[in-house]
């Protein structure tokens, strides 16, 4: 349960190796922390050392494509752990995105898209049944309006955005809240090597202006803030100058 | 039965959670299969989608909770996910020859109050406001300014009707059932559901109170005048000014009363001496949803301060009961002042020679300059016997701190530290913050607690969001 200071008891991560939702794990950190799971694919690869100073770390194992499973396995660490205060949803490929590779996009729009729908779905009755917690979905500006570079990954998480906000309103009254979190670039493990793009953030930004659109309520956060304006303006910028901006 | 599904909190508005509310009657719950009723009536969900509580067994598996007027100020009396029933008021019975009355756990003072105080009688304790129903006062051992004399709300109570976990119905004594009573005394609800309580009461021959108040420069001299207070007065409080820092550090205005006497009052009050017992309260219009919070620093500074210099040195004349006991009932939904994010009341005791943790405390909230409105100290008595009472013998102050301040979660650990420390305890009713350590260092009869409502619980069917979160199940 969380307190009047809204602090977490539990948090649960989809996708335990991500830079942005280790960096909100640690912003969320406080001595009334009790517990974080780490769900990811390879559990042997999950570093939990000096993730957070005062609650237990667990490592589970977790497949964004294994759908049938994701009802049990939320269930499971509901039953086990009590009550899910936080779920952060961040198992978000970038996949080798050149745009060319049918079977290599479907594959990444099953982890990105329809992982994210399944887990989502059953992270949500879960949090119904509650009566409480909330869903934090890290999805991208990339979906806001897709660019030749990277159109495929953009295309999963503008499908991830669409479901995270209408889950939103879906859960309205039910005590379960969806926060849906657009990040511009992120300097992370994801884009190491790649060419940063303007109002580049930490891992360290993104959870800060998550953790402050949290507590304000707030059903969408981006990461910078300024990037809200940008891409008001961008999403309507003639095709032509679209194109052009792209690298 | 009325069903219906709302979002929760308690009167300072943080932590919200959605519940199934069922509306019943202290009838309705003495009937053979109440529990059934009331569980099935939880797990009704309106609505049509498919939501995780399984309604079709009949059973909600998040439990149930009585919530009584919702003026805890944490999370007692809400459940996530789960039923949150409430009682309907019941009947008084008022027994003139033994001095007691028999009122159902829905009664609120307020309503008790307007029947008995013109029958010549008061309540033994009432806390700081009159909308707290019976069954309240009895979980949450309610004190109130005649703590040092008279104990508890329940060192009074003599006998309950309560329904527990098995759906069976028990009318206790202290004597017949000295376990379960006191695990239900200040056991916040979760021993099982109180149906009425009969209870001693005051015989008064006025509705007024002979009031002494005196402003007062610092907290030694604070300290040291209401030691001396309480051998003389059956009430006694002091409000302090937690804006004023340095050598004004602890300045504040201590009231002390007795209940006057006809010919106190006729000599004081000729007036009201012609209706001594007449106890009509006005309630002004309350504060509309959707204020923002208007008490931070600035406010509050301008308040003490005004406040402070209109109270005279001293003063003595008469006071009503509302306006002795309860001034702040006089503004509905007072605590909408506080805005969005809402408030905590931080309530704590420590032992009376932890003066120096009392002193740091106060210094550290003047310190950190969060707004606190409204800072009470009073002097605790004796212990009543609840295992999970709050009471013990010490110093109490309450405190009001808005809830959207960054740091706040790090000034009250630290406030926990000192007065667990200190050995000390923080009060159940008003807690929205401690960790379950805190509470467990604070209340030496917790494992106690917990094996005798394991007991009369096994399957935990009794669960408040606090319970959960303090790990009180």
């Amino acid at each position: 349960m969380q307190n009047a200071l809204q602090e977490p008891q539990n948090i649960l991560v989809l996708g335990g190796g991500s830079d942005i939702a280790r960096a909100i794990v640690e912003e969320l950190d406080a001595p009334t922390l009790r517990r974080v799971i780490l769900a990811a694919r390879r559990p042997g690869e999950i570093e939990t050392d000096g993730l957070c100073e005062h609650a237990e770390v667990v490592v589970v194992e977790f497949d964004a494509t294994s759908h049938e499973t994701h009802e049990a396995f939320v269930e499971s660490l509901a039953a086990q752990y009590g009550d899910l205060d936080i779920v952060i949803q961040a198992f978000g490929q970038l996949g080798a995105d050149d745009g060319d590779d049918p079977v290599a996009a479907a594959r990444l729009a099953e982890v990105n898209y329809v992982g994210a729908v399944s887990s989502g779905l059953a992270v949500a009755r879960r949090l119904r049944a509650q009566g409480h917690g909330t869903l934090i979905v890290l999805s991208s500006v990339a979906g806001l309006r897709t660019r030749p570079s990277n159109f495929v990954y953009g295309s999963t998480k503008a499908a991830q955005d669409a479901f995270s906000t209408g889950l939103g309103h879906a859960l309205h009254g039910s005590g379960a809240r969806v926060l849906t979190v657009r990040p511009g670039f992120v300097r992370s493990s994801m884009t190491t090597g790649l060419d940063e793009a303007p109002f580049a953030v930490d891992p360290s930004e993104v959870a800060e202006a998550t953790v402050k659109g949290l507590r304000k309520g707030a059903d969408i956060v981006y990461a910078p803030g300024i990037l809200r304006l940008v891409f008001g303006i961008l999403r309507f910028v003639p095709g032509q100058i679209w194109r052009r901006l792209d690298r | 039965m009325h069903t219906d599904r709302q979002s929760l909190t308690g009167w300072g508005n943080t932590a919200p959670s959605v519940a199934t509310l069922v509306d019943v009657t202290a009838e309705e719950l003495t009937r053979p299969n109440a529990l059934t009723l009331l569980r099935r009536a939880g797990a009704r969900t309106g609505g049509g989608r498919a939501d995780g509580a399984r309604a079709d067994d009949g059973r909600n598996d998040r439990g149930l909770i009585v919530r009584g007027l919702g003026r805890s100020y944490g999370d007692p009396a809400q459940n996530a996910g789960g039923t949150v029933v409430r009682i309907a008021e019941g009947a008084i019975e008022l027994d003139a020859s033994t001095g007691t009355v028999t009122a159902g756990a829905g009664v609120s003072l307020d309503t008790l109050l307007r029947d008995i105080v013109p029958r010549g009688w008061f309540v033994p304790v009432t806390p700081g406001t009159r909308f707290v129903t019976v069954g309240g006062c009895i979980a949450s051992d309610v004190h109130g300014k005649n703590h040092h004399a008279d104990g508890s709300f329940g060192s009074h109570v003599v006998a309950m009707t309560m329904l527990l976990a098995d759906g069976t119905i028990h009318h206790i004594t202290p004597t017949t059932e000295a376990e379960l009573w006191w695990s239900t005394i200040g056991g916040m609800g979760l021993t099982g559901i109180i149906i009425d309580a009969t209870f001693r009461l005051i015989p008064v021959e006025t509705g007024h109170f002979l009031v002494t108040t005196q402003r007062v420069p610092n907290l030694d001299d604070l300290l040291e005048r209401m030691e001396v207070a309480d051998h003389q007065y059956r009430y006694s409080v002091a409000w302090i000014d937690l804006v004023a820092t340095g050598s004004s550090l602890g300045r504040s205005v201590l009231s002390c009363g007795n209940h006057a006497t006809l010919d106190e009052l006729r000599s004081y009050l000729p007036g009201a001496a012609d209706d001594p017992l007449a106890f009509d309260p006005p309630l002004l219009p309350g504060v509309p949803v959707g204020m923002p919070n208007v008490l931070n620093r600035a406010a509050v500074r301008v308040f003490n301060e005004f406040w402070y210099r209109k109270t005279p040195r001293e003063h003595h004349g008469t006071e009503t009961i509302a306006g002795f006991f309860h001034p702040l009932d006089m503004v509905g939904h007072w605590n909408r002042l506080y805005g969005r994010h809402g408030f905590l009341q931080y309530q704590f005791v420590v032992p009376f020679e932890a003066v120096d943790t009392l002193r740091a405390i106060i210094s550290k909230i003047s310190a950190e300059g969060h707004a606190s409105f409204l800072a009470v100290l009073k002097r605790f008595g004796a212990e009543s016997g609840g295992m999970l009472s709050f009471p013990k013998p010490g110093w109490t102050l309450t405190l009001d701190l808005p809830a959207g301040i960054a740091s706040l979660g790090g000034l009250l650990r630290e406030l926990d530290r000192l007065v667990i420390e200190a050995g000390g305890r923080h009060y159940l009713a008003k807690d929205a913050s401690c960790s379950p350590d805190v509470i467990r260092a604070g209340y030496p009869r917790l494992e106690e607690w917990l094996a005798i409502r394991r007991r009369f619980d096994p399957d935990g069917l009794l669960v408040s969001d606090q319970a959960r979160r303090l790990e009180l199940i």
